[in-house]
């Protein structure tokens, strides 16, 4: 039997086409040959596969009609979740939104910017007198203007700024700070009674912010016996300390308590008092009531009230011993012999006075 | 009164009896009732419209099937049945396009349906292997083979559409014809 034959019989048999005797006569062949059977089985699967084939497309067709009928639009509408309008405005505008607020922040970077209120390190002012450029030419002109009066011309550098010093030895080793006479040209002492002196720094520390001079100038004769002495140990709190100095031509008292052990942010190098200073009064001594020196005048906090800032004599005393030998004649020798203790405050100023120091920096 | 009825959600005997007998409006009642369901479970799970649309028939066809083989028995809803398709095989595309992020909103009741979805799977497979053997073999094949295993028609009537001159040059064509759509059927993988 040809294939195409057999596949017709297949095919007739399935269908029920068959005569009841032919059927039979098939069903016989069917039980016998195996591979007949298995012929069978596979055309009626195959068949059966393209009927369902046919029955699914038509069935997908007919839904595809329904769903054109169904407004989906509006079931979609009805059934999404729908945010909070917050939401729902963060989702239609996100963008706008994200444009206007970086324009905001940039707009108040800028303008804290150039008002300067980012700029911290103002509010941090060391206390060296800078004299400022508007001063000078008044001076320069006022200088000019006596000059043409005598009809003679004093050239006189103005000084660039100002401090105070205070001698630690009677042969003329002069404390300061380093702020006071950093970048200066020459430095020049002067005392209360109005008499200058050349001096040189011969040890600097940045650090702690000290520097020690020493007075070159031939017509220095010496000082008498420090009245003072220095004090190795940290003072205590409310201490009740004062400082002599010069924030303007004549010398300036003045007095408080000693606030805390330590600095701005905590800096250890330091005190914090409450004594009132002013620019000028840097390089100062800080003493005790008992005439001790606790401290160099330093700093302040401008934008705190009555934060300010001295130098612990412990760091002071560091640097005196920290000066190099060829710069000096002998080895500095700090006085141990207080002459203040008993005194009362105005003798004691008074006993000072001569041995603290304007300093100018040119 | 009559499209009231219409528009209201058709009771589950009615619509089973309406898939065995071939009625057009059970299943347009049937497609209508439960298709925002579907929506709902869709596009809250990061679906589209279409999205819906495929799922859901997938689901009619399932149920069509098995309604169809008579293993369809009315002890659980209809619409837990179809709500619990759908959520099968959103949940199985989701992980093929991996977007599936371990958590499904749900908004109804649902069951276990994996049997009928592997299944469907399956059957799908063969159809879409058919489909490819039938755009392959190409006319006049194409519309014998479907005209005389799908629509039924006699080969008398293919003789008259095609023009052949007698019923077994016909004949012999259809047997060609179907040998070269096993063999496409069965070469593909």
């Amino acid at each position: 039997m040809r294939d195409e034959q057999l596949i017709e019989a297949i095919e007739r048999y399935l269908n029920g086409e068959m005569s009841a005797d032919e059927r039979n006569a098939f069903e016989q062949l069917r039980r016998e040959n195996a591979e007949l059977d298995t012929r069978v089985v596979e055309h009626q699967q195959f068949t059966g596969l393209l009927k369902q084939y046919g029955e699914r497309v038509a069935l997908e067709k007919r839904l595809n009609a329904i769903h054109e009928e169904i407004d989906v639009h509006a079931i979609a509408e009805e059934v999404t979740v729908h945010p909070s309008w917050i939401v729902q405005l963060w989702r239609d505008h996100h963008s706008k939104i994200s444009v206007a607020a970086s324009i905001a922040i940039f707009a108040v970077l800028a303008t804290l910017f150039f008002t300067g209120y980012l700029n911290n390190n103002n509010s941090y002012t060391e206390l060296s007198r800078e004299v400022g450029r508007l001063n000078r030419s008044t001076t320069d002109m006022k200088k000019d203007i006596n000059a043409i009066k005598k009809g003679t011309r004093v050239i006189a550098a103005p000084d660039k700024s100002r401090g105070t010093g205070f001698a630690i030895t009677s042969n003329g080793l002069i404390a300061t700070s380093y702020h006071v006479i950093s970048g200066a040209d020459s430095i020049y002492i002067q005392d209360a009674a109005g008499r200058s002196f050349k001096v040189k720094a011969i040890y600097n520390d940045p650090q702690s912010d000290v520097s020690i001079l020493k007075v070159i100038d031939t017509t220095f004769r010496g000082l008498g016996p420090i009245p003072y002495t220095f004090k190795h140990s940290e003072s205590d709190l409310a201490e009740n300390v004062f400082t002599f100095g010069f924030p303007q031509d004549s010398p300036v008292y003045g007095d408080g308590r000693l606030t805390s052990a330590n600095g701005l942010n905590g800096d250890t190098l330091d005190y914090e008092i409450s004594v009132p200073i002013n620019p000028g009064n840097s390089g100062g001594p800080l003493l005790d009531s008992k005439g001790n020196v606790i401290g160099i005048v330093k700093a302040k906090e401008t934008r705190l009230e009555g934060m300010h800032f001295a130098l612990k004599s412990s760091y002071l005393i560091n640097a005196i011993r920290s000066i190099p030998e060829d710069s000096l004649t002998k080895v500095p020798v700090l006085n141990t012999e207080n002459s203040l203790a008993n005194l009362t405050r105005q003798q004691q100023v008074k006993k000072i006075k001569p041995y603290v120091f304007m300093v100018k920096v040119y | 009164m009559s499209t009231e009825s219409k528009s209201s959600i058709p009771t589950d005997s009615e619509i089973v009896f309406g898939i065995l007998n071939n009625s057009e409006n059970a299943i347009k009642r049937l497609y209508v009732a439960y298709f925002p369901m579907v929506m709902q479970l869709i596009l809250n799970n990061n679906g589209t419209p279409d999205d819906a649309k495929d799922i859901y028939q997938e689901a009619i066809i399932v149920l069509y099937n098995k309604v169809k083989k008579g293993d369809f028995e009315l002890n659980s809803k209809l619409k837990t049945f179809i709500y619990s398709v759908c959520r099968r095989l959103w949940l199985k595309r989701l992980s093929q396009m991996n977007r599936y992020s371990g958590d499904i909103h749900d908004f109804n009741d649902h069951l276990p349906v994996e049997d009928e979805v592997e299944e469907q799977g399956e059957r799908d497979i063969q159809f879409t292997k058919m489909q490819s053997a039938l755009q392959m073999l190409g006319e006049p094949c194409k519309t014998i083979i479907e005209d005389f295993y799908i629509h039924n028609r006699s080969m008398q009537e293919i003789c008259e559409n095609f023009g052949y001159t007698n019923a077994d040059n016909a004949k012999t064509q259809k047997y060609k014809c179907l040998q070269r759509l096993k063999k496409l059927f069965f070469q593909q993988k």
